[in-house]
């Protein structure tokens, strides 16, 4: 049973003019693949997101999550939107065990489980800051922590190093990959950065320009734990170079 | 440690420049006072001197203490049962869009009534004692509350509640962990305007018929012509307002202290 199923999504939403985001999208993500969404902006990458976080019903088609359908039902995987989203009333570290608390964790262990990944995440010491004294990159990857801190399986990630610059953003592809190969869950990172979807995932998927459809689906091949070096591999330059060209096709189709 | 104290001078030394001016002109205002009452010898019953309000202070100073206590109890009561009240229907106006829409506009003209003209009523249906000044300062607070509340619970980030429905949470986990400490502020703004003038609505309400309070004593006061009491009575309820909202302003700090964070220094 594939871990993230998109079968032939449509999605229109209403207005004046409507706008239809998304036409028949299919995706499937094995369990424990590492997935990609890759297009221009406005493509509909975030609203397959929240149609998997069950925040939006589809106009069309099924969207599961581990086989259970996600249409009206949210809380079936850990959503971490484009935005950080911290609650501005709980310090860090409560701010890490929100869903965990939701989901029914004791607090107790929820507590345990976020302080080991402080650690991991190097917001050690940050424990007891509130979030508006966080700088931008800690607030990013106290997100990060909280959204791998709830306890399912798939997760699904809106460009979450887009706000960063470039160095912080290096180091968090470091530590995304890091952290996932540690306990290899399903994770769909939705980007407009190439080089960050080819760094990270096991599959692009390429989307064309609104209507949003998949154009491509490109496997890429290379071992892991992937060093942050790779971008200069030859291999990985003419990956990349393919991808854009897709990627011009496909903004042109739409 | 060092720091710390440093800080607190610091901190001791700005409010001093802060305030320094202020208390300087207060004090100069109240010498003037004094010496133009004495140069122009004032009658007493129009204007008394600073000196000869601090004597009429001591001399009631044993009697005292009852009527302000029973103004301050009808003033905090008020508040709470206000504030309780105003939050409550805060959270159904901001659930129940249709409640909204029935309710708000003739929550919103209420207020042109000025709640002084209800005190008589207040005081046919429920008597001289503490119960109608309670519910005057109940309605005073009642509608700067439940505005400020809605306006809070129906602002909170969109975003945010999405973000603890994605996580499975419920209506009531939503409004536990979004909504509430998104209106807190707000409620705490609407609470500070309404906690200034609840002891003057609990006074006003006195003035119409009590077995004590400030009030009374100010007509009282004013029955026999010792305008040196009716000061000190302005004196106690403008010492007394300064003193609950200070007392909301340290409730605010308590329970909504992602509000007052100092600025981040050093931290990148």
């Amino acid at each position: 049973m594939p871990a993230i199923e998109l079968h032939r999504i449509s999605h229109t939403f209403a207005g004046t003019p409507p706008v239809e985001a998304l036409r028949e999208v299919s995706l499937t993500v094995e369990a424990g693949e590492f997935a990609s969404i890759v297009g221009p902006s406005g493509c509909g990458k975030t609203t397959i997101l929240r149609i998997l976080a069950g925040l939006i019903v589809p106009t069309a088609g099924e969207a599961r999550i581990g086989g259970r359908s996600t249409i009206g039902r949210p809380g079936l995987a850990a959503y971490m939107p484009q935005r950080d989203l911290l609650l501005p009333w709980r310090r860090a570290l409560e701010n890490a065990t929100l869903g965990a608390e939701i989901a029914g964790m004791p607090r107790g262990e929820a507590r345990r489980r976020a302080l080991e990944l402080f650690e991991q995440f190097g917001l050690r010491g940050f424990e007891r800051a509130w979030p508006a004294q966080l700088s931008g990159g800690m607030r990013q990857r106290l997100a990060l922590l909280r959204t791998f801190l709830l306890p399912f399986d798939a997760i699904l990630l809106d460009e979450p190093f887009g706000a960063l610059d470039a160095i912080t953003r290096r180091t968090m592809h470091a530590w995304l990959q890091d952290v996932w190969l540690r306990d290899r869950r399903t994770v769909l990172f939705v980007t407009h950065d190439v080089e960050e979807a080819l760094m990270l995932a096991d599959t692009v998927y390429i989307m064309t320009a609104r209507p949003g459809r998949i154009a491509e689906t490109m496997r890429v091949p290379f071992a892991r734990p992937r060093p942050l070096d790779i971008v200069a591999d030859p291999r990985f330059a003419a990956l990349k170079e393919r991808l854009l060209e897709t990627l011009d096709r496909a903004v042109q189709e739409g | 440690m060092s720091s710390v104290v440093e800080r607190t001078t610091a901190r001791a030394a700005a409010a001093a420049s802060d305030y320094g001016p202020a208390a300087l002109f207060l004090a100069a205002l109240v010498a003037g006072w004094e010496v133009a009452v004495r140069l122009l010898d004032i009658a007493p019953y129009i204007l008394p001197a600073p000196s000869r309000i601090w004597d009429a202070f001591l001399r009631t100073r044993t009697t005292l203490p009852e009527h302000i206590i029973t103004t301050l109890r009808e003033a905090v009561l008020g508040i709470a049962y206000g504030a309780a009240v105003g939050a409550g229907l805060a959270v159904a106006l901001a659930g129940v869009p249709l409640l909204r829409r029935v309710l708000y506009p003739v929550l919103v003209t209420s207020q042109t009534i000025p709640m002084i003209v209800l005190a008589p009523i207040l005081i046919v249906w429920f008597g001289f004692g503490e119960t109608p000044k309670v519910v005057l300062v109940a309605l005073w607070v009642f509608f700067p509350v439940t505005v400020s509340m809605t306006d809070g619970l129906l602002g909170a980030d969109r975003e945010l509640i999405g973000l603890v429905r994605s996580m499975g949470g419920t209506r009531r986990d939503v409004l536990r962990h979004v909504l509430i400490p998104s209106a807190l502020p707000a409620l705490f703004a609407g609470l500070k305007i309404s906690a200034t003038y609840s002891v003057a609505a609990a006074v006003i309400a006195e003035y119409m018929g009590a077995q004590s309070g400030l009030g009374l004593y100010i007509s009282r006061s004013a029955a026999s012509f010792r305008t040196d009491q009716m000061f000190v009575a302005i004196g106690i309820i403008a010492t007394a307002s300064i003193a609950l909202f200070a007392l909301v302003h340290l409730a605010a700090r308590l329970m909504t202290p992602w509000m007052y964070l100092e600025p981040r220094g050093g931290k990148g």
